[in-house]
């Protein structure tokens, strides 16, 4: 177990080595520089700024000071909000990020599994169509219309939650409802058809066989080796959503660091842009990294070892 | 001799696109007390079917229960609700089915998959279980139970597997036990020591069984009576010896010719049935096994044929025992076989289909 995770942790390293080596390349080959603008800058200034930030060195130099930074979790001065580090604004936007993306994770886990319980369990039934119906149009439906949506029907003319802003847990009803519908209608999705995969297996006929209840089965048998492919989509889905959605920051004012990166894409904030996904990339890495080691943990013929095969 | 089981007219259908496929059509058998019956015939001629319905196991839709009573315990199990069954599977009947690398489940622990029956069943507690459970695994033989009772299905062989289900299937120690080809994943060897344990136990635990299986060659070491199945039928039934020594159905004939027997070298005696069986969803007029029976004669492919009562307990459903029928001789290998058998009535009689 424990060659496993510092293997895997090896991996981890150099994935992110890579990342950044791209991001920064990619950066500099972008045409434009952080403060070409509408306005032209003086020469004299537009020097300085670029010997402040140390933009005049030669690349390498550049690059090496970069690496050497991040490994010191600094992600460097913002070039746009002066006074600001990268460290502070992902410090400012994740928390209210990682809150709003905790809330529809759990929104997304829960009810799509049991939507897809459900479907599985009535297979061809109305029960099934609806939650299917349901589910298609959680994954068609774009986030940002489901949050006009929402916010008309349930905030407008129900008035049962605020229609945005950021400030008690009423305020992040509706943002979590928006920002889950999709993963929860993949999630419903594909519960059921892991599911149904699973009810067909033989040792669900031993179960029957043993006396045990439809719902005893469905509990003890079938979720459990049904959720494994769920759970391996979570890691990707939680990194996604965990680091906030621009659209639905926007839309309901919240100020996360989806709605940070987004503007500092625009900004040509260098600086914010690269540290920003980093710091996703390690985010993704590590939640991948999570999700295997609970898949080992739920599923005992998967091995967690450092070798090849077994142990 | 009382009886446990007695299955009486059954007939299973199975609602497909390609319309109905009549998977079983009318078998009538009875198990008694200690007893174990084989059913034996190819591959699809309804003995999953037949053992399955019994545990009311079929998934319904598209299988139905056209007709028929089981009547176990003097209880139709044919007329049981789905809630009902719950209390008799694991505990009245366990079973046992052919693939030990899929019957268990595989995120598990054996150990828990036994305990689920005691629990259910016998309503002990999770501590009383799990030490029933390591007496079980050692019952069955599996060495070092109390290690393995923690271990998951993965970590087990494939005939420890099966030595597994059985522990699970007796569990509650039932009064019947069906095992559906419980040895056809198994390498030979495998196969025999699994026998041999379903005997032992047999005897130890007084339980009856259904033993289901394609190959005659090990139905002699197990079995008191010998039901064989074509094409969703009983076409011949009786003792072992009877099956053995004395057979009289030409598929029958073409079982046991087919069979690898110790006393012949001749391996080029060794044929298989030509032909495949009946398409069930519409099954041919008169005998279904008419197309591919060398001795088939006219009236074959016009009426089935009633069933014969060649002694107390021997069975068989062909023309050929008709008296107006002629006198054929059974393949070489059979004949080989044949033995006189005093039980036999000086005639065959025809027996009416209600019996
Ligand atoms: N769920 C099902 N749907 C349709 N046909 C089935 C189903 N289960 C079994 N059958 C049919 O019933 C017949 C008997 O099958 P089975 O009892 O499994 O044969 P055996 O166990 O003797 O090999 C076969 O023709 C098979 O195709
Ligand atoms: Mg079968």
């Amino acid at each position: 177990m424990l060659r496993y995770i510092s293997r895997r942790l090896l991996s981890i390293l150099l994935s992110l080595f890579l990342i950044i080596t791209a991001t920064f390349f990619l950066m500099r080959a972008a045409p434009g520089g952080p403060f070409s603008g509408e306005k032209k800058l003086p020469p004299e200034i537009e020097k300085n700024l670029n010997e402040y930030y140390g933009l005049d060195r030669p690349w390498y130099n550049q690059y090496f000071d970069y690496l050497v930074s991040i490994a010191k979790w600094d992600f460097g001065p913002s070039f746009k909000y002066k006074g600001q580090t990268v460290n502070d604004l992902i410090n400012d936007g994740f928390p209210v990020s990682f809150f709003l993306g905790m809330e529809s994770l759990l929104l997304a886990v829960s009810l799509g599994i049991l939507l897809g319980v459900i479907a599985a369990l009535n297979h061809n039934k109305w029960q099934d169509y609806g939650a299917m119906i349901f589910a298609v149009l959680g994954i068609s439906v774009p986030s940002f219309i489901m949050a006009s949506l929402l916010q008309y029907v349930l905030a407008i003319k129900l008035g049962l939650f605020p229609v945005a802003r950021w400030e008690s847990l009423q305020h992040t009803v509706l943002p979590a409802l928006a920002l889950a519908a999709t993963p929860m209608a993949f999630i419903a999705r594909l519960t059921r058809s892991s599911m149904l995969e699973v009810l067909s297996n033989d040792y669900i006929r031993t179960a029957k066989a043993k006396g045990l209840s439809k719902g005893q089965i469905t509990v003890k048998h079938a979720i459990r080796n049904a959720l494994l492919p769920v759970v391996t989509y979570l890691g990707p889905l939680s990194a996604a959503v965990l680091t906030g959605s621009f659209v639905i920051e926007k839309i309901f004012g919240i100020p996360g660091l989806g709605s940070q990166f987004v503007l500092s894409i625009s900004n040509r904030d260098y600086t914010t842009i690269m540290g920003v996904t980093v710091f996703y990339s390690i985010l993704l890495l590590f939640s991948v990294l999570l999700v295997d080691i609970a898949y080992g943990l739920i599923d005992p013929r998967i091995k967690l070892a450092g070798g090849k095969k077994g142990e | 001799m009382e009886k446990l089981l007695e299955v009486k007219d059954l007939q299973v259908s199975f609602q497909t696109y390609g319309g109905e496929v009549q998977a079983v059509r009318g078998v009538s058998f009875h198990l008694n007390k200690g007893e174990t019956l084989a059913i034996v015939g190819e591959s699809g001629s309804g003995k999953s079917v037949t053992s399955q319905t019994i545990m009311r196991l079929i998934p319904t839709p598209p299988g139905k229960i056209k007709s028929g009573q089981i009547i176990f315990n003097g209880e139709d199990l044919a007329k049981k609700t789905d809630k009902e069954m719950e209390a008799i599977r694991g505990k009245d009947i366990g079973m046992i089915f052919q693939d030990p690398m899929t019957s268990l489940n595989p995120t598990m622990k054996v150990g828990h998959q036994i305990m689920e029956v005691l629990i259910k069943h016998l309503k002990m507690d999770k501590a009383a279980a799990k030490e029933r459970a390591i007496e079980l695994l050692r019952l069955v033989g599996i060495p070092m139970p109390e290690k393995r009772v923690n271990q998951y299905p993965h970590e087990f062989s494939g005939g420890m597997r099966q030595r597994a289900m059985i522990a699970v299937a007796l569990a509650s120690n039932p009064k019947l036990l069906i095992a559906d080809e419980p040895t056809t994943a198994l390498d030979v060897t495998i196969q025999a020591q699994i026998l041999e344990l379903m005997k032992d136990l047999q005897k130890k635990m007084g339980t009856s069984i259904i033993f289901i299986t394609h190959d005659l060659g090990v139905v002699a070491n197990v079995a008191d009576r010998v039901a064989v199945m074509y094409a969703g039928k009983i076409v011949e039934m009786g003792t072992v010896d009877e099956i053995f020594y004395d057979p009289r159905h030409p598929y029958t004939w073409g079982l046991l010719a087919s069979m690898p027997s110790l006393d012949s070298d001749d391996k080029a005696e060794l044929a298989a049935i030509p032909g495949t069986p009946p398409d069930l969803t519409n099954p041919p007029k008169g005998d279904a096994f008419a197309p591919r029976n060398p001795y088939a004669m006219k009236i074959d492919f016009e009426l089935e044929p009633p069933m014969f009562k060649i002694s107390d307990t021997h069975y068989a459903a062909t023309w050929l025992l008709h008296p107006d029928a002629p006198k054929v001789e059974p393949p070489e290998a059979v004949k080989k076989r044949l033995r006189q058998l005093s039980s036999n009535y000086p005639q065959p009689v025809i027996v009416k289909e209600s019996e």
